[in-house]
């Protein structure tokens, strides 16, 4: 692995940014690699968040984060459907429960249309019980958000990723870059496991985006790793909310959301925590404690369920309130720094910007000829048919009628579709990511030792 | 896409392969029943006894004592010997309507129209996440099911889930069967926690566990924290009445007991719950609130030991048999409720004409240690019968009260509690 690969663009960063910048790039005529430093993409920021494909409602009017929000909410609508990545338009409300915030929603309505926005309505208490009849007592009213809508994350980041690859991109997994030198002709970025020299580079590495930045000698931003942890609910309280449930946001952030994912399950949070750990995805006792408290207050019926899940997401948050996206034409560097949880939205619209900031700086990117089609992702969302409920699929081919993780009813031929796909998994969560199997209510009580021994029968 | 490609049409479906599906399925066929379809979702049928290779089974239900996997071999071939028809890796899903279920097979998807079902679809651990224990997420976290089915099961070993070096969370039944497992996998066990006073298990194996396995039980504590980034390195454990914490180094932990009913068919199908068990809400004939629905085994009593949940099986198959004979179903009852001392009660409906429980036994989870269990029955503030049994109530092992403590019930008059004195 001592060979230098020579690209014209270098992304660092494998997380859902990264991996749409290096899909945009590959469609055009330069060639392309894609480092990550974990050995799977979209496995650190990218595969914890609340999994939400927002309007940008309530971005910050004139900012660069509502613009991208905003492209990026059409863009990857129309890719998820092409691609077939999950996403349901479950809508969302954002529910008064004090008179300080029943006063602000006009004004949050008026923010909307200033994004571009403007299908917010404000209703009354009635109307939100109406909606979301298992919401606690203490609503005073609410704001509409009839197209925020709920999406699978890791689907989009493999989608992505897997097109990438299929345009010739190369992914270089498990590299984690330890310097980058410009040269007058190309950058060498020294990795973990040898170098890469490029032309451009871009920087879309998250959590680690101010290091790199810093390698090529820039003192822009700092990135203060901003823990978010989350509850997922059993399935069984699905039937509690079929929408995005939205506080108000305070000077404190966006606060904490109830919404349904996109597996059938509910979800709960995120807290807000600064940390100097950028790799602490621990769960915290204090964090559990305080998001059943919300819980408890916002749907008290929630609490009955059991907990299927918790996790952690750290949220690359930096000093600036908006992205910090710049191009460097005599460094040929582009930065793409400070996404947060809105990157996701975003991606699309970052991947086309870090284009049009390159071609303004001077490389060519025509759009090349005879790209392959786009591929077509397999379905894990709840929402669509799942290869179990085929009766084609199963008649076909048995093992998609053989089930191995009972809980999220994954069959042993969508694991073995997903061991043998462009890009395999690497362990038990990758595998988890691709196919949902283990992270169902039992979590491996009965089919944990199952999917392990498939799973290391072909890695 | 059409919804399913074929239609069985069994006189009675039971749904779960483990001691009451099968023992209610032989029953059955026994009792003349003709057409009885067993489903299971596994690869084989025999429930969670095949995995659990120690001995100690069978002995209510065959008058017995064979280990695990040779009594559920022995459920199996009797219910094939009596005709039942088995099909194993068929999962049901979902309800096409009461009595009717839909199963995903590698044969297919398939419709099952039933005169009767029967819910045994038994119960399984609470896994960390459900316990909300914070920290980390590494490998080598487990459940007694998980671990039991790595090491006992088809698979070559553990695959490194299981380490060197364990702390086993639990003191019940289950957690000593844990242990064993691990050591059978070359893992000791450094440490078992509880939160009661008390070990909760039999006494019979609290004193091998203490001599021959040489297991600490530290009581009166919780694991709070799990440590270690890629592998676990070790658990905090937290002194519940002192809030003094240590760290037990480990690269296993095993979660065990603390079980849950597995009811999402009979949630799906919007069945009456109890509260406290989280189980469908059965009366004495083990019938749940849908008509033509019946449920048996440790899905309703999570958990007791395996021979209890085939009695379970017994028992409901001749009120299944009842049933196909006149099909009625009663609507009314006398709730049981599990009053202080205890988290649940099963069944959980008395009422007049209806026959006495499986085994004349009310089965109930004590929350409590009593020695001495002075038990009080109670209806509309009257104490209906008091009485000291002569066997302890323990936390993490199921409490039985005899039927004839029930006697006084009053069929027209208002919820029964039964509780600890």
């Amino acid at each position: 692995m001592t060979t230098a690969v020579q690209v014209d663009v270098a992304v660092i960063g494998g997380g859902v940014v990264g991996c749409a910048v290096a899909r945009e790039l590959a469609g055009r005529e330069v060639s392309v690699a894609l480092i990550e430093s974990r050995g799977d993409v979209g496995d650190a920021t990218s595969k914890a968040n609340t999994a939400i494909l927002h309007t940008g409602f309530d971005a910050v009017p004139g900012s660069l984060e509502s613009s991208m929000v905003r492209r990026g909410y059409a863009l990857l609508s129309d890719y998820a459907a092409e691609v077939g990545i999950p996403v349901e338009r479950t809508g969302a409300v954002l529910v008064a429960w004090a008179a300080d915030e029943l006063a602000a929603l006009p004004g949050l309505a008026d923010k909307a249309v200033r994004n571009g926005y403007d299908s917010c309505e404000v209703v009354d208490a009635a109307a939100v019980y109406a909606m979301v009849p298992a919401l606690g007592p203490g609503a005073l009213g609410g704001l509409v958000v009839p197209d925020e809508s709920i999406i699978c994350p890791w689907t989009t980041t493999l989608a992505y990723a897997t097109e990438a690859q299929q345009r010739g991109a190369l992914l270089l997994l498990g590299r984690r870059v330890t310097g980058v030198a410009v040269g007058t002709e190309a950058t060498t970025i020294s990795t973990t496991a040898g170098e890469v020299r490029a032309a451009w580079i871009v920087n879309a590495a998250g959590l680690g985006g101010d290091m790199v930045d810093r390698m090529l000698g820039h003192d822009r931003f700092t990135v203060v790793p901003r823990r978010g942890e989350l509850l997922v609910f059993d399935k069984l309280a699905r039937a509690l909310v079929d929408r995005i449930v939205l506080p108000v946001p305070s000077a404190k952030g966006k606060g904490v959301l109830v919404s349904p994912t996109i597996f059938g399950n509910v979800m709960l949070g995120p807290t807000s925590e600064n940390l100097v750990d950028r790799s602490d995805t621990s769960t915290s006792a204090e964090g559990f404690a305080f998001l059943t408290s919300k819980g408890r207050t916002i749907m008290p019926a929630l609490l009955d369920e059991e907990v299927t899940a918790s996790y952690a997401g750290l949220r690359a948050a930096t000093e600036h309130s908006d992205y910090v996206v710049e191009v460097d034409p005599a460094q040929r560097y582009v930065l793409l720094g400070g996404i947060r949880s809105t990157g996701l939205t975003a991606s699309m619209a970052l991947a086309e910007r870090a284009c049009d900031l390159m071609e303004a700086a001077g490389l060519s990117l025509h759009v090349r000829a005879g790209v392959p089609p786009p591929p077509r992702m397999p379905n894990i969302g709840e929402a669509f048919p799942r290869p179990y409920q085929r009766v084609d699929l199963i008649e076909h081919d048995p093992e998609y009628g053989t089930i191995v993780c009972f809980c999220e009813r994954v069959s042993r031929g969508e694991i073995r579709d997903a061991l043998r796909s462009p890009i395999p998994p690497c362990d038990a969560d990758g595998l988890r990511r691709r196919t949902r199997a283990l992270m169902g209510r039992c979590q491996g009580f009965f089919c944990g030792a199952e999917v392990e021994a498939m799973l290391r029968e072909q890695t | 896409m059409s919804e399913q490609r074929a239609t069985l049409r069994p006189t009675v479906a039971i749904v779960g392969g483990g001691p009451a599906g099968l023992t209610a399925a032989t029953t059955l066929r026994r009792l003349g029943i003709e057409s009885v379809l067993v489903l299971e979702r596994e690869q084989q049928a025999g429930g969670i006894p095949r995995n659990s290779d120690h001995t100690g089974y069978g002995v209510r239900d065959l008058r017995t004592v064979l280990t695990g996997p040779a009594y559920a071999e022995r459920l199996v071939r009797q219910a094939r010997d009596w005709r039942v028809d088995i099909r194993t890796a068929s999962t049901v899903t979902d309800w096409a309507d009461d009595r009717s279920l839909m199963v995903t097979s590698p044969e297919g998807r398939l419709r099952v129209d039933a005169q009767a079902v029967v819910l045994a679809t038994g119960a399984r651990e609470r896994p960390r996440s459900a316990r909300m224990v914070p920290g980390d997420r590494p490998s080598g976290v487990l459940t007694t099911g998980q671990l039991q089915n790595l090491v006992h099961g088809r698979h070559e070993r553990s695959g490194g889930q299981v380490g060197v070096r364990a702390v086993v969370v639990g003191a019940e039944l289950v957690s000593w069967s844990a242990v064993l497992t691990l050591r059978e996998a070359g893992c000791a066990t450094a440490m078992m926690t509880t939160e009661h006073q008390r070990a909760e298990s039999y006494a019979a194996f609290t004193i091998p566990g203490r001599s021959l396995l040489r297991v600490p039980v530290s009581r009166r504590t919780r694991v709070t924290r799990i440590v270690g980034r890629e592998r676990v390195e070790a658990v905090e454990v937290t002194r519940l009445d002192t809030g003094q914490s240590m760290t037990v180094p480990c690269d296993t932990v095993v979660f065990t007991g603390d079980w849950i009913p597995d009811g999402e068919l009979a949630r799906l199908r919007g069945l009456d719950m109890d509260r406290g068990s989280r189980a469908p809400l059965v009366d004495t004939a083990l019938r749940t609130s849908l008509d033509g629905v019946f449920a048996a085994g440790n899905l309703l009593h999570p958990v007791d030991t395996a021979d209890v949940a085939a009695l379970d099986g017994r028992h409901v198959a001749a009120q299944v048999l009842a049933y196909l004979a006149a099909p009625s179903w009663p609507v009314e009852g006398t709730r049981l409720v599990a009053g202080e001392g205890f988290a649940w009660i099963a069944p959980g409906v008395v009422r007049l004409g209806d026959p006495p429980p499986a085994r004349s036994r009310l089965l109930l989870w004590p929350t409590a240690h009593r020695s001495v269990a002075r038990v009080v029955v109670r209806q509309d503030d009257a104490v209906l019968a008091r009485r000291v049994l002569p066997w302890a109530a323990s936390p993490g092992r199921v409490f039985r009260v005899p039927w004839g403590l029930l006697d006084k019930v009053d069929p027209s008059g208002g919820d029964v509690t039964v509780s600890l004195a």
